[in-house]
C-alpha cells in the first residue's frame, strides 16, 4: 500500500495515497475543486487555471527536519503569494487547502470570466448545451457579467468537419487540450495540435485523412465545451431529451459498457430510436472509452430492412405468414430430420438464445455448430484469464503477448488497454507477420511468414531474452486472433498459445491465461455452451436433413453452396435480415434485434454481461431464445422461451462455469475511481456512470481445479502457392461490409472499397501499382479490387480483408490480374 | 306597487338607450389586451427567415409538455433561419396547452409569441396539434418564404444580438 498523507481542504482533514493530487483528495473527500483541462486519467497541464485554490505548507524548520510551530503549537503554514492549480500540485503531509476563500474564489471567477471572453454563448443550439461542464462552472462560479466588450468576441469558423466523424466549433473552443492530450497519452494516434498563437490558437488535425483515429468520438466525451461534436449526433436532440439505456456493445469480443441515449422522433414516424451511443464506464473493460465502431455503426439495428414477418416457401416463393403457420412448418420438418438436425449459429446471439439453440440441439441428438472461423474457445475457457483479471492493473512484472492479431483493427479497446499496460511497465511482446499500430509500443516484436505462427508460439518460451521475458513474468497473458488464419490455423495456434501458458504455469490465476481476439461479441459464450465450429461446413451441411441457421449468413459469406437443389436440407434461419441464406430458407423467422430485449454476453475476457431493453420491439420480431423455444414445443421439446432471465437460471444449472450467477449478481455495481457522470459532469466527461452492472467474470477449469488436457499442437503445412501464384490470407479490417456495419451511412467512407495489399516486389512482379484496380481469383471467386502496397509483408502474400465482399475464410492460392492490360487487348 | 313597477320600468326604458356592453360574437370582434395570450405564432426577421432555430428550450419550459421539437441542420442552399440549426418539426398539442406563455419567455430569438387568437375549437383531438406551417406566420410582403437561398457566410450566428423584450 502506498504511504498515506493526511491533509486538511476547508477545514476537513483528509488521508490519502500520496502522491494524489489535490483536486483528486477533495473529490474523494466529496468536494469539487472545478477543472477544464484536468482529466484524471490524463497527465495534469495546469492550462485552464480553473482549479485555483489556495495552498498552505507547513514551514519546516531546516536544521531539525521538524515543523515550525507558532505560539498556540500549531504548526506554521506559508502561503504562496499567488494561487496555486489543486490539479498540479500533489498532496503533501500537513497540507492545508482553502478552495472557498475569498481569494480562490475570485481567482475561479476571474478565470470563468476570461474563458467567456470570446465564447460566442450559443448555447440554445449548441449539442453540449446542457451537460456542459462550462455552462455549469459558470452557472457555479462565473461572475454572471462580463466586463469585456460583447463586440469585441472574436468570431471563428463555427463547423469545421474534422474528418468525417467529428465536426469542430472554433468559437467554443476554451484551448484546454483535453482531446490533443487523448489522442496523443491515451489512444496513441497523435493526429490533432495547436496551431497558431493566443487569441488566434486553434485545434487543427495533422493527419491525412482527417481525425484519422477509432478513438475520436471520445473526445467529444471529454471536450468540457461543445467544441468538439460528432457528425451523428449533430442537432439531433438536447440532452435532457434523452432517456439512457445500458447495454453492452455487439460488435467485437471487448463487451464495452455502453448507454443508448433514446428518444421519439416524428422523423422516424413516432418510433422511438437510439440517438446516440454513449461509455457507460466499467474500469476493468472498457475504463470511459469506446471505440468508434461501437458509437457510430449501431444503425443496422434500425434498419428499414429488418425483417418483420415469418416467412415460408409456398410454391417455391417466400410469403408471409403467420408465428404459428411458419413454427408448425419448421417444426415438423425439423422433427422429421432427428439426429440430422443441425444448429448452426453465431455468436452474435446472447447466451440465452445460445442455450437454447444448444439444449434443442442436444434433445433431438442433433449437432450444435458454431459459426465462426477461428478455433480455440474450448481452451480459453480451461486455461482462460483468470477470475479478477483486469488489463487496467497490470503494469510491471506482468508479460502480455499478442500473436496473430492486429488489435487496433480487432478489438481497439484492448489495443488502448494493452497500450497503457506496457507504458506502465508491462513487457509487450507482439508476434504478428506484418507491422501493427502495437508495435511502437512492444518491447519485442517477433516477425514470422504466415503459416509459422504455432511454430512462433512454441518457440516463445526457448528464446532467450524473449523467452525470460514470459517465462520468469509474474502474470502472463496471451491474446491470439486470426490474423491469416483460418478454422484450422487459430486451431493450432491457441493450442500452442494454452501450452506455452500452461507448461509456465501462467493459468488458473488472475492477470494470467489466454484470451481469443474473436469475430463476433459472444463466440466466447457460444464455446462455453457447447457450440464447435467445423472445419468442412459444406459436408456437415449436405449430410444433414434440416438446418437450422440463426445469426448467420453462410451462403452470403460463401461457406454453403447447394449443390443439389433435390437432396438439399430443409433450411429454417433465423435473422434480422432477409440475408442470401433467408433467401433460400424454406422458413424464415424473424428475430429482434439486441436492443429491443434483454440478454448477456460473454466477452473475450469471459465476463457475462447484462444487456437491457433500450428501444421498444418492432411489431413481429421475437427474441431468438423465444422463437427456439416455440419451435422446441412443436417438435415436442418443452423448451423455457418467456423471460431470458429464467432461461439463465436454467443455463447456470446447467453449466458449471456459470454456477452461482443470476441477472441480479450481473447487475452489482460498486465504486469506481474516478467517479463519473454525476453532476460534476466536468470530471470525466460524459461518461455514463454505471449503475446497471459491471458484469461477473467466469471461473475456468485450471481455477478450479478441474482436470482438462491439453490438445497436441497440430502441426500446419504452410500452403506454399505455386508460380504465379500468391498466398491469400484474412486479415480483419475494424470498418468492413458486414450486416452490423455496413447501414451505419457515416462509415461509408471508412469502410471504402474493397482492397488487397501486396508487397512492392509483388507488385512489380504482377505489373500492377498502387491504387490501380485489379482482378483478384481465389477459390473460384473473383473479384475487382483495388490494390495497396505494404512493403512489411513478406513477398508471396496477398492481404485480403474479411467481409468486404470477397469470401475468405482460409489461407489459399490466388492470382492477381490486371484490368488495364485486359482493356488494352 | 305602481310606484316600483314605473321604477323597474323607468331602469328598463333608460338602459335602452345605453351603449350595449356585449357584441355581436362572431360578426363582430373585440380586439385583445396587449399582453393577452392567446395561440402561439412563430415569428420571422424582416428577410422571411424564421427566428426559431430549434432550441427546444420551450419545450423544456412548457410545464404540460405541450411542445414538441426536432432540429436538423441549415445549408446555404436550404435555409430556414439564421445560423446553423433550425426547426424541422415544431408542434404545440393545443389541448395541452395552458397558455402561461413560458415558451416566450425561454425563447432566445424571441421567436415564439402568444398571439391574439384565442378560436381554438376542434371536432377532432388530431386537429388540436399545430405543426409549424400552421403556427409560422407569412413571410413579409415582398420576402420570400422559407427554404432560402442564400449568399454563403451571411447567417453564420443563430442568436442575434439581443433587445430588450417589448410588449
Amino acid at each position: 500500500m502506498a504511504k498515506q498523507v493526511t491533509l486538511t481542504i476547508d477545514g476537513k482533514p483528509i488521508t490519502v495515497d500520496e502522491g494524489m493530487l489535490v483536486v483528486d483528495a477533495a473529490k474523494k473527500a466529496g468536494m469539487d475543486i472545478p477543472v477544464f483541462c484536468y482529466h484524471p486519467k490524463m497527465e495534469p497541464v495546469g492550462m485552464c487555471r480553473m482549479c485555483l485554490v489556495e495552498i498552505g505548507r507547513p514551514m519546516m524548520d531546516r536544521s531539525t527536519g521538524k515543523p515550525l510551530l507558532d505560539e498556540k503549537g500549531e504548526p506554521k503554514l506559508q502561503f504562496l503569494p499567488k494561487l496555486e492549480t489543486a490539479c498540479t500540485n500533489p498532496v503533501s503531509d500537513g497540507m492545508v487547502v482553502l478552495t472557498q476563500s475569498e481569494k480562490a474564489k475570485a481567482g475561479q471567477k476571474s478565470t470563468i470570466e476570461f474563458l467567456l471572453t470570446s465564447h460566442p454563448l450559443d448555447c440554445p443550439i449548441c449539442d453540449k448545451g446542457g451537460e456542459c461542464p462550462l455552462q455549469n462552472l459558470t452557472m457555479a462560479h462565473g461572475p454572471g457579467r462580463s466586463r469585456f466588450l460583447y463586440d469585441e468576441k472574436m468570431h471563428l469558423a463555427k463547423n469545421v468537419a474534422l474528418g468525417d466523424l467529428i465536426f469542430l466549433d472554433q468559437e467554443r473552443c476554451i484551448q484546454c487540450a483535453r482531446c490533443i492530450r487523448f489522442q496523443d497519452e491515451i489512444a496513441g494516434d497523435a493526429v490533432l495540435g495547436f496551431d497558431e498563437r493566443a487569441r488566434s490558437t486553434r485545434i487543427v488535425s495533422l493527419s491525412d485523412p482527417e481525425f484519422d483515429s477509432v478513438f475520436s468520438g471520445n473526445t467529444t466525451d471529454i471536450c468540457p465545451v461543445g467544441a468538439l461534436t460528432t457528425a451523428d449526433f449533430r442537432f439531433g436532440a438536447r440532452p435532457w431529451e434523452l432517456n439512457a439505456s445500458a447495454s453492452i456493445c455487439s460488435q467485437c469480443p471487448v463487451g464495452c459498457n455502453i448507454t443508448f441515449n433514446t428518444r421519439r422522433e416524428a422523423r422516424a414516424d413516432g418510433r422511438i430510436v437510439i440517438k446516440r451511443v454513449m461509455p457507460r464506464q466499467n474500469e476493468e473493460v472498457n475504463e470511459t472509452w469506446i471505440c468508434d465502431k461501437g458509437r457510430f455503426a449501431f444503425h443496422y439495428v434500425e434498419s428499414k430492412d429488418r425483417l418483420n414477418k415469418p416467412l415460408m416457401r409456398k410454391s417455391g416463393k417466400l410469403a408471409r405468414v403467420s408465428w404459428d403457420a411458419a413454427t408448425k412448418f419448421a417444426g415438423e420438418a425439423l422433427t422429421k430430420a432427428k439426429k440430422n438436425l443441425v444448429v448452426l449459429a453465431s455468436g452474435r446471439l446472447s447466451n440465452e438464445d445460445l442455450f437454447n439453440l444448444k439444449a434443442l440441439a442436444d434433445q433431438v441428438g442433433g449437432k450444435a455448430v458454431l459459426y465462426s472461423g477461428m478455433g480455440g474457445g474450448d481452451l480459453t475457457s480451461w486455461v482462460g484469464v483468470g477470475q479478477g483479471t483486469n488489463l487496467g492493473g497490470m503494469g510491471k512484472g506482468s508479460t502480455i503477448v499478442v500473436a496473430a492479431s492486429d488489435l487496433y483493427e480487432e478489438a481497439p479497446i484492448w489495443y488502448l488497454r494493452i497500450k497503457q499496460a506496457a507504458q506502465r511497465g508491462a513487457t509487450l511482446i507482439v508476434a504478428n507477420p506484418r507491422e501493427t499500430k502495437l508495435d511502437r509500443y512492444a518491447n519485442f516484436v517477433i516477425r514470422y511468414s504466415y503459416g509459422d505462427e504455432g511454430k512462433t508460439v512454441q518457440d516463445l518460451t526457448k528464446k532467450g531474452k524473449i523467452g525470460d521475458a514470459f517465462v520468469k513474468a509474474e502474470n502472463a497473458l496471451i491474446l491470439y486472433g486470426s490474423e491469416g488464419l483460418g478454422l484450422q490455423g487459430s486451431t493450432a495456434l491457441a493450442a500452442a498459445c494454452a501450452r506455452a501458458l500452461n507448461d509456465t504455469g501462467h493459468v488458473g490465476r488472475l492477470n494470467n491465461g489466454l484470451i481469443g481476439v474473436w469475430q463476433r461479441a459472444n463466440d466466447q459464450g457460444a464455446w462455453e455452451l457447447g457450440f464447435r465450429p467445423e472445419e468442412n461446413l459444406q459436408a456437415v451441411f449436405d449430410k444433414a436433413d434440416a438446418v437450422y441457421i440463426a445469426g448467420a449468413d453462410p451462403f452470403g459469406d460463401g461457406l454453403l453452396k447447394i449443390k443439389n437443389a433435390k437432396t438439399r436440407p430443409f433450411i429454417a434461419v433465423q435473422d434480422l435480415f432477409e440475408n442470401e441464406t433467408a433467401k433460400l430458407a424454406d422458413v424464415v423467422l424473424p428475430a429482434q434485434a439486441y436492443t429491443e430485449r434483454d440478454g448477456t454476453f460473454t466477452s473475450g475476457e469471459r465476463r457475462v454481461q447484462r444487456f437491457y431493453p433500450a428501444v421498444p420491439a418492432l411489431e413481429g420480431p421475437k427474441p431468438d431464445f423465444a422463437i427456439t423455444s416455440q419451435l422446441a414445443k412443436q417438435m415436442g421439446v418443452i423448451l423455457e422461451g418467456t423471460s431470458a432471465s429464467v432461461v439463465f437460471e436454467i443455463m447456470v444449472a446447467d453449466q458449471s462455469s456459470f454456477a452461482g450467477l443470476d441477472y441480479a449478481k450481473l447487475a452489482e455495481v460498486k465504486s469506481q475511481w474516478p467517479i463519473v457522470g454525476r453532476g460534476d459532469l466536468y470530471y470525466g466527461g460524459t461518461t455514463y456512470e454505471n449503475k446497471d452492472g459491471l458484469g461477473v467474470q467466469l471461473s475456468n477449469s485450471a481455477q478450479r481445479g478441474e482436470k482438462f488436457s491439453l490438445p497436441r499442437v497440430q502441426k500446419v503445412v504452410a500452403l506454399r502457392p505455386k508460380e504465379k501464384k500468391l498466398l491469400a490470407v484474412p486479415i480483419t479490417k475494424l470498418y468492413d461490409r458486414g450486416v452490423t456495419v455496413s447501414s451505419a451511412e457515416l462509415l461509408e467512407q471508412r469502410i471504402g472499397e474493397i482492397y488487397i495489399a501486396l508487397h512492392s516486389s509483388a507488385a512489380e512482379l504482377f505489373k500492377v501499382s498502387a491504387g490501380e484496380r485489379v482482378r483478384l481469383s481465389l477459390d473460384g471467386v473473383s473479384a475487382e479490387v483495388q490494390v495497396r502496397i505494404d512493403d512489411t509483408i513478406s513477398a508471396g502474400v496477398v492481404l485480403v480483408p474479411r467481409s468486404m465482399g470477397l469470401p475468405i475464410h482460409e489461407p489459399t492460392a490466388a492470382s492477381v490480374k490486371s484490368i488495364r492490360k485486359a482493356a488494352v487487348r | 306597487m305602481l310606484r316600483e313597477l314605473t321604477r323597474g320600468l323607468a331602469t328598463t326604458f333608460k338602459s335602452m338607450f345605453e351603449r350595449p356592453v356585449t357584441i355581436q360574437y362572431p360578426e363582430e370582434k373585440r380586439p385583445v389586451r396587449p399582453r393577452f395570450r392567446g395561440r402561439h405564432v412563430l415569428k420571422r426577421y424582416d428577410n422571411g427567415l424564421e427566428k426559431c432555430i430549434g432550441c427546444a428550450l420551450c419545450a423544456a419550459a412548457c410545464p404540460s409538455d405541450a411542445i414538441f421539437v426536432e432540429a436538423s441542420e441549415n445549408t446555404d442552399e436550404k435555409r430556414f433561419s439564421p445560423g446553423d440549426r433550425y426547426a424541422s418539426t415544431y408542434e404545440i398539442n393545443m389541448l395541452r396547452c395552458i397558455y402561461c406563455g413560458f415558451c416566450e419567455d425561454a425563447c432566445p430569438t424571441e421567436a415564439i409569441v402568444l398571439g391574439d387568437n384565442y378560436e381554438l375549437s376542434f371536432t377532432d383531438r388530431r386537429d388540436a396539434i399545430y405543426d409549424r406551417n400552421m403556427l409560422l406566420e407569412p413571410a413579409p410582403a415582398g420576402q420570400s418564404t422559407t427554404p432560402q437561398k442564400t449568399v454563403p457566410g451571411e447567417f453564420t450566428r443563430s442568436v442575434p444580438s439581443m433587445q430588450d423584450p417589448q410588449d
